[in-house]
């Protein structure tokens, strides 16, 4: 046994890769189609947005890039579909460097398969340099950090944007992201302006916006991939995230298998060396 | 052509995926393609959505001089590579940190600190709403007895109790003894939960990276590549 434990101990971490990597593929190839049960931060999210009246405005800042599209994406399309299916006026934008391909192709995509009019539902800003400048810019005027959209028409010619200034005139800002720039949207656009901010984060990100729903500085947080499949859920389009929730739940427990197995083999190994030595 | 991008995709997560195997030529390919790529990528981004826009197109087309203070300030900075005038450098960095603690500053305070000790005193942190450390929450618990007046009734101390137990932790001018010594090892095993939290997040972000690396190569690469 002890000679078992000491084997499992110095095993390759190969073959613990191996195991990862079946645990994610046959899922992904033959879905098992595990529960998911809603938490009261997503579906604060969806409510906040769900109870808007048509033709409300919405600024979705999409900031994220390519590394974090797996968790990412699939939150940003169900909020998006969502908004669209609200019939809500969508301002997305991004405040990441790398963002703008991501977060058009989210906002095109979406908008095609709800069939929205670029300019009359919808709009896409892109990119602009300086967070903090702005979030704070878009409280005095939109104009001013963006006085173009995306493709170089002036804000002032898109139809949807006539009636729009500032966050006085928006019922709701969500930012999906990776980085710390949720926590820019609450200390400049929340406190500052007291608009309503919600967020979708990556699940490392999570732990650390958890203070602000406690505080009501954000009306919702969506976390990682399983905040994504919840979403999903709650839209009801299953997407990219449901089908992961399996593959995210067999990985889960054999990491929870091997903690268990390595935890005890060490501790009788260590024990055994111990009183071999005594 | 779009099947010949998504090969190419598919056969670059591929050869960084092989050094889960061992390193090899084929991963440091891959490796140094993405740091030169990611470099060149931003190097544009930045310059069309900052130099061009906020320099040089109000400069040339509509005669703004005011820019070319901030435009001379950052050049400064390029005198960082340089041994002998890298002190000039230190101005722009100056104004830099200067104007940004300046507007982070009063709504950090706002934002992280007050609001925060407000959240740690009244639930929610909205003005009007009962104290976390509720008495009227426990005499509900105590007529009906449930695991939801449970939860609503040891909520608010248990945020409470944590937050000042894992306050004496970090307080360094007296030893961790006695009183303060008890408090600190509670904060200890409040901050250990919170790192667990933590880790058990990151482990989840982790392996949906994973999931949707995999899912690309089944279902999008694989599949197209066979025609399933």
């Amino acid at each position: 046994m002890k000679n078992l434990l000491d084997k499992f101990l110095k095993m390759d971490r190969r073959y613990i890769f191996f195991l990862v990597a079946l645990g994610v593929i046959i899922p992904l190839i033959v879905p098992i189609g595990l529960p998911v049960d809603i938490t009261k931060p997503v579906k604060d999210v969806y409510d906040a947005i769900d109870s808007l009246p048509e033709g409300s405005y919405v600024i979705i800042s999409l900031d994220y890039d390519p590394a974090t599209i797996p968790e990412l994406d699939p939150m940003a399309y169900a909020i998006l579909r969502h908004c669209f299916r609200k019939n809500l006026k969508v301002i997305t934008m991004t405040l990441l460097p790398a963002g703008p391909g991501v977060a058009e192709m989210a906002t095109k995509t979406c908008a095609k398969l709800e069939n929205k009019k670029y300019g009359e539902d919808y709009v896409f800003l892109g990119y602009k340099v300086g967070v903090s400048a702005v979030i704070l810019g878009i409280g005095e005027d939109i104009r001013i950090p963006f006085p173009q959209d995306y493709y170089g028409t002036s804000i002032d010619d898109l139809p949807m944007m006539k009636g729009y200034k500032n966050y006085d005139d928006t019922e709701i800002v969500i930012t999906i992201s990776g980085t710390n720039v949720p926590a820019s949207w609450v200390a400049y656009a929340h406190q500052r302006y007291h608009v309503n901010v919600a967020s979708g984060v990556t699940a490392v990100m999570a732990a650390d916006f958890y203070p602000y729903l406690q505080t009501g500085q954000m009306v919702g947080l969506i976390g990682g991939l399983k905040g994504a499949a919840e979403y999903e859920k709650l839209v009801g389009v299953p997407g990219k995230a449901f089908v992961g929730m399996d593959a995210q739940s067999i990985i889960h427990s054999l990491i929870i298998i091997l903690i268990i197995i390595g935890n005890i083999a060490y501790f009788i190994v260590r024990k055994s060396k111990k009183e071999g030595v005594g | 052509m779009e099947m010949v991008w998504i090969t190419i995709s598919a056969l670059l997560t591929l050869a960084i995926f092989s050094f889960l195997y061992k390193d090899n030529p084929i991963y440091k390919f891959a490796e140094h393609l993405l740091v030169g790529a990611s470099a060149g990528y931003y190097f544009v981004i930045y310059f069309f959505n900052s130099v061009k826009p906020n320099l040089i197109d109000e400069v040339v087309k509509n005669h703004h001089l005011i820019p070319l203070i901030p435009g001379f300030l950052g050049f400064l900075i390029l005198f960082r590579l340089s041994r002998k005038y890298g002190w000039l450098s230190r101005w722009s960095i100056a104004f830099y940190i200067g104007t940004g603690m300046g507007i982070y500053i009063p709504v950090a305070m706002q934002a992280n600190i007050i609001e925060q000790l407000r959240g740690t005193m009244v639930e929610t942190g909205k003005v009007g709403e009962p104290p976390l450390f509720n008495i009227s929450s426990f005499s509900l618990l105590f007529s009906d007895f449930n695991w939801h007046n449970l939860i609503l009734a040891i909520n608010g101390p248990i945020l409470i109790i944590g937050v000042l137990c894992t306050l004496a932790y970090f307080f360094f001018s007296k030893p961790h003894k006695g009183a303060l010594g008890k408090f600190a090892k509670v904060g200890i095993t409040f901050l250990m939960v919170g790192f667990g939290a933590s880790f058990g997040y990151t482990v989840m972000a982790r392996v949906s990276l994973l999931i949707g690396r995999m899912d690309f190569l089944v279902n999008t690469w694989f599949r197209q590549l066979f025609g399933l």
